[in-house]
This record gives C-alpha cells, structure tokens and sequence, in this order.
C-alpha cells in the first residue's frame, strides 16, 4: 500500500503504537507534576522543575544512558521492576515507550502548568462553596478548564514521541520489529547502498503524521475553545 | 431567633478586622465604605478565608471555632454565596450552572423546586445558553438562582448589584425583594449604598475600617456618615 514494503510499515505502526503509549501513560504524571509546580510551594520545587524540564537540555544520549543504567535488565529500577512485576524495559519496545514519554514529559508538562496557571481561582472557590470538595473542582472546574492546555501538551509530546531518536536507539538499540522506529528505519537504510528511496518515502510519512498530529491539535483546541464562547 | 453568630478576628497586613454580631432571620445588611473589610466578613463566613481567632456558628453548628480547633470546610457549610462578579462556570451551559450545587452535594433531583426557583428569577428562556451569552443582569440572576438551588442554609449577597449598570440594578432588585418574602432563606446583604439596603434589608450591622461600629434596625442608615455613598 503506498508503495511502502512490509518492513516499513512495520516501522510506521512501531512507532505510533511507542507514542500513543508513551503519551497516554506520561498524561496522568504530566498532569500531576503539572499542578504540583503550578498551585504548590514546596521544598525542592526548583530542583523538581530542573529534573522535568533536563530531557530538553541534556543530549539525547546522555538521557539515553542514564535509562539504560537505571532501567536496564540490571539496572537499580529495571531490575526491581523485571524481577518483581515480569516488566523488561531493554530492547523492547516498552522501553523505547519509555524513553520517548520521557523525552516528550517536558515538552507536555510546560502547556498543562501554563494552562493551570492561567485558571481563574475564584471559579473554584464559588464551586467549593456550592458543595464540591477539592476532587470534584479538579475533576469538574479546574481540568476542563485547561483542557486546552492539556491537549497541546499532549500533542507536542506526541510529536516529539514520534520523532525520538537519540535516547530510544541508546537505550533499547534499533532491531527491526520491536525498537525500529521511523526515525531509527531512516536512519539505518541511510547507512546501506541504495536505501535512499525508502527512506525518501518514510521521511515523507513522517511529514505527513507530523502534519496530522498538528492539525489535530488546533481543531481539538479550537472546539474546547468554542466551549467557553458558547453558541 | 439567632441563626447567625460571628465573632472573628483577622489580620491582613496592617489591616485588622475584627467582627462580632448576630444575625437573625431575614435579611441582614452587612453595610459600610468601600475597604472596611465587608467582603472579607462574608469571606470567612463562607470559610473561603480562615480567621485568626475566634467562632462562627450557623443554627445550631459550629461552623468554626479555634479553641475547639473545628474549621468546617466551605463544601461542607451548605452556605450559598453570590459572587460580586457572579463567578458562572464558563464551561456549563446555564442549566449545568443552576444544578451544579444539588450535583454537587449529592441532593435527589428535585424538578419541582428547581421550577420554582426558574420561575421566581424568570430564567426559563437562558437555560440552554452559555455564561458569555448573557448580559451582567442575566448572568447575577442566574448566580442567585444558582446558590438558591443548593439548598442553603444562609444566603451570602457580596454586592451582587456593583459590577451593574443603573438599569439592570433596578431589573435585579425586584427580584430580591421577592427571594427575601418568599424564600425563607436568611440572607446577609453586603453592600455601599444606603438605597439599596433600604429596599431590601431588615436589619444592619454596620462595618468601618474592620470593625463593626453599630448594629440594628433600619434607622442606622440615617445616621450621617461622610464615607458612605448613599
């Protein structure tokens, strides 16, 4: 289909399954980590915001090693976790999850912290005072309010999902069929004789779900815009 | 019958406020300038601000209180406010807003009284609007309606006419005077202007620079007082 061979579409569906995964489970902590720096004052604060925001800064390999010596199959984390809950992170695709969510973590937390930031707190006072305990205002008041916010984030950590390179291939290497992303199938077939027109063809799917995930996000902002304008 | 005692004290800043009295049923005016610490009274009624020392009590709970270290918490009071800027939430249609409260606190539906109330405010034509559709007098009704629907034991009004223009204060004020005779629900009034508590009040306590410096029927407001826009 497309002119794409097998292997690339594995490639392809590779690398939507990682970024899918990698947001969906990187939401419910960007959101978290997201209140957290933009309600509360707390010790460590600043330290904290360093470590969310250092994937951005540091290269790419370096967050890639760091993984790959706490989350490896002997790594401090990786073990505990393969020895007690059967989960492996190295060279497998879970891993290659877990270091695009990580990657993309910053890049998600930044719209969500904004977006609380910007919330009207007297909202949630007059909600408090109609009944609602502090669950209920966040569930009901405070997150539909910056929905906005946290769509974007999760789009840009989507993309930059879609897009990791450095700290996947580091991590959990690039085997065809389980760590072989876009990115890292491009990569490869730059390295043989004659690759350059299936890689020509994924750098082009690569525009394209770039593309989508941009065009999802403003028509996804919009309609929780439209919300609060009411028709 | 007292449903009302408060006996606080605050300090904001160099600003101290220190208010005691009573408020019976009916509607009490919490009156005074600009700046003497009347929202902030009602504020720590609601339980939105905690005071320093001091109780409140409501019929027969103790809403607050620092030598018994109870401080109930403002979901918990079942206190009705009206915000100054009615605070509608911009997400919900009119209708979500209204049936927020009763959600909320986990009352049955109660499509009776929610009637009533839409008829007594004569909002049944904005139900399926949204908050930024409407004009500052819809929208204050719709934030009384609201705190009525939850069923409150005491009724907070911050100045729910201030952020109005002189024509929907004079649509709103009806509208008032009918809550106060047929609602039963006691209510304190904050308010700046004289004319305004004279229709709608039936007692007074009067606030200057954080102190309440008299309490009584209505014939406190003829008392002269520079600072005071009547």
């Amino acid at each position: 289909m497309f002119g794409l061979s097998p292997a690339e579409w594995v490639a392809i569906e590779l690398s939507l399954r990682i970024a899918f995964v990698a947001t969906a489970v990187a939401l419910p902590f960007g959101i978290a980590i997201g209140w957290l720096l933009a309600r509360k004052d707390f010790w460590g604060k600043t330290l904290l915001d360093g470590i969310v925001y250092l994937p951005l800064v540091l290269p790419p390999v370096v967050t890639g090693y760091l993984l790959l010596i706490t989350f490896g199959r002997r790594g401090l984390i990786g073990a505990f976790l393969a020895d007690y809950f059967g989960i492996v992170f190295s060279f497998r695709w879970t891993g290659a999850a877990l270091s695009c969510g990580i990657m993309g973590f910053p890049l998600m937390v930044r719209p969500i912290r904004l977006a609380l930031e910007a919330i009207d707190r007297r909202l949630e006072e007059a909600a408090s005072t109609l009944g609602a305990g502090r669950f209920w205002v966040f569930l009901t008041i405070t997150l539909p309010l910056a929905l906005p916010g946290v769509i974007a984030g999760m789009v840009m950590c989507f993309a930059r999902a879609l897009g990791e390179f450095g700290a996947t291939i580091t991590f959990v290497s690039n085997i065809p069929g389980e760590t072989q992303t876009i990115s890292a199938a491009i990569y490869t077939l730059l390295q043989v004789p004659g690759g350059e027109a299936a890689a020509g063809r994924l750098v082009l799917v690569a525009i394209a779900l770039a593309l989508a995930a941009l065009i999802a996000s403003e028509w996804f902002a919009r309609r929780a815009g439209m919300r609060f304008q009411g028709e | 019958m007292i449903v009302l005692a408060i006996d606080v004290e605050k300090k904001l800043g160099a600003f101290k406020i220190t208010a005691c009295f009573q408020a019976a049923g009916g509607v009490t005016a919490l009156f005074g300038p600009s700046g003497a610490g009347k929202t902030t009274v009602v504020n720590m009624i609601a339980g939105l601000i905690v005071p320093d020392r001091g109780s409140i009590a409501l019929d027969d709970t103790v809403l607050f209180d620092t030598a018994s270290g109870i401080n109930v918490p403002p979901n918990r009071r079942r206190i009705g406010y009206v915000f100054q800027d009615g605070r509608l939430f911009p997400h919900f249609s009119v209708h979500e807003n209204l049936d927020y409260g009763r959600r909320m606190s986990g009352h049955p539906r109660d499509p009776k009284h929610f009637a009533r109330i839409v008829e007594l405010l004569n909002i049944g034509d904005l139900l399926d609007r949204r908050p930024r559709k409407l004009s500052g007098g819809e929208r204050q009704r719709i934030a009384i309606g609201r705190a009525l629907l939850m069923h409150p034991r005491l009724l907070l009004l911050d100045e729910p006419l201030a952020s109005l223009d002189a024509g929907h204060k004079r649509e709103i004020l009806p509208y008032l005077v009918r809550l106060r005779d047929e609602t039963h629900v006691p209510m304190v009034y904050v308010s700046h202007t004289a004319a305004e508590v004279r229709r709608i009040a039936t007692n007074v306590v009067r606030l200057d620079a954080g102190r309440v410096t008299a309490s009584g029927g209505l014939e406190l407001l003829d008392e002269p007082d520079p600072d005071t826009i009547g």
